[in-house]
């Protein structure tokens, strides 16, 4: 099992990440940040670590374990 | 579990100001992990721009220099000519290196200055509104095209990637596009090459990337990938140029 980690305040909810995602593991949070921005929610079922959401990020929000 | 993938060192973990989606993000963040990988930040000077990516020295840590639009690879040329045991690099948008800084461009690369050069192609002036640039595509529309590019008038998309490769001097050129994982991977790859060839002393060398401004291309940041892969690619293909 591989996770990753969101940083939901740096996120800018450019939705990147959602779209590269093999899994489904991403989804649009309903809450905002302290941007005001509607970020990235990690699910967390499902995740095999392939990083595709971490290299897609302008904003380098995304750590990955594996 | 191990971390296999965080910010690397020579990235700042400040927020940045680029508007979401934006492309500037990623190639900083490319540039960042190969100067990490080639252990060189404490002897690489970036010259920064003017444009979007004017302040990138705080969001870098390494030396950065500023230069006036359009200057970068003179001033660049200065740096390394005094310090040539340095890594000295430009990065530079299309309105600035392929705009007024044409002259500056074209001289440092005939004169075959030993530099890397990381040249961002998204197409507009993003940093005063997005007008159009000389790598605006036919019909695209700007702020000062807003009935799209017309090459009657404005002439048509400048390649100047494919332009500088007929130089003498110039080393190396490859396109390199951010508009999937893949090719994020590749541009990653080109820069890094580009780095390396100076550490070599093989000369200047150039990486064009493809890079999303979806502010000023009105489209969603997942459009402008698209965008940037079904439309741009077309007129600027990636791959090796030279
Ligand atoms: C000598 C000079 N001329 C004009 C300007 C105005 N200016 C600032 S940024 C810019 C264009 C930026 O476009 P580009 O280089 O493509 O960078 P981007 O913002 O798209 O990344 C211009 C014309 C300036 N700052 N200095
Ligand atoms: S690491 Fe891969 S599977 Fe896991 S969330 Fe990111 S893109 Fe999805
Ligand atoms: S790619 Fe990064 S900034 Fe964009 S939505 Fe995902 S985590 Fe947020
Ligand atoms: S205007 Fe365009 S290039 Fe500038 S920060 Fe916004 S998206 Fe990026
Ligand atoms: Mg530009």
């Amino acid at each position: 099992m591989a996770y990753i980690k969101l940083d939901r305040e740096k996120c800018k909810g450019c939705m990147l990440c959602i779209s590269v995602c093999p899994k489904g593991q991403l989804k649009e949070d309903k809450g905002l940040n302290k941007k005001g921005i509607r970020p990235v929610r990690f699910l967390d079922k499902d995740c095999s670590g392939c990083a595709f959401c971490a290299i897609i990020c302008p904003d380098c929000c995304i750590e990955v374990y594996k | 579990m191990k971390k296999i993938f965080g910010r690397t060192r020579s990235l700042r973990g400040v927020d940045t100001h680029y508007c979401q989606g934006c492309g500037h993000g990623v190639v900083h963040r490319l540039i960042a992990e190969v100067i990490d990988e080639l252990n060189i930040r404490e002897i690489t000077i970036g010259v920064t721009p003017v444009g979007c990516a004017v302040v990138a020295y705080d969001y870098w840590d390494f030396d950065c220099v500023e230069s006036a639009h359009g200057r970068g690879l003179a001033v660049a040329t200065a740096i390394k000519r005094l310090q040539p045991d340095k890594i000295v690099f430009t990065y530079q948008g299309d309105g600035d290196l392929a705009a007024i800084g044409t002259a500056e461009t074209i001289h440092a690369a005939n004169r075959g200055e030993n530099l890397t050069v990381v040249f961002i192609n998204n197409t507009v002036y993003g940093m005063t509104g997005g007008q159009m640039a000389p790598t605006t595509l036919i019909g695209q529309k700007t702020a000062t095209s807003p009935l799209g590019r017309n090459e009657k008038t404005e002439g048509y998309p400048l390649r100047i990637s494919e332009l500088l490769a007929q130089l003498q001097g110039v080393y190396s050129v490859e396109r390199s596009s951010t508009d999937s994982v893949q090719g994020i991977l590749k541009t990653k790859n080109a820069i890094k090459a580009a780095f390396k060839n100076q550490m070599e002393n093989k000369g200047f060398s150039l990486v064009e990337v493809l890079s999303a401004c979806p502010t000023y291309w009105v489209l969603s940041p997942v459009e402008s990938l698209d965008w940037i892969k079904n439309t741009m690619s077309k007129v600027f293909p990636p791959g090796r140029i030279k």
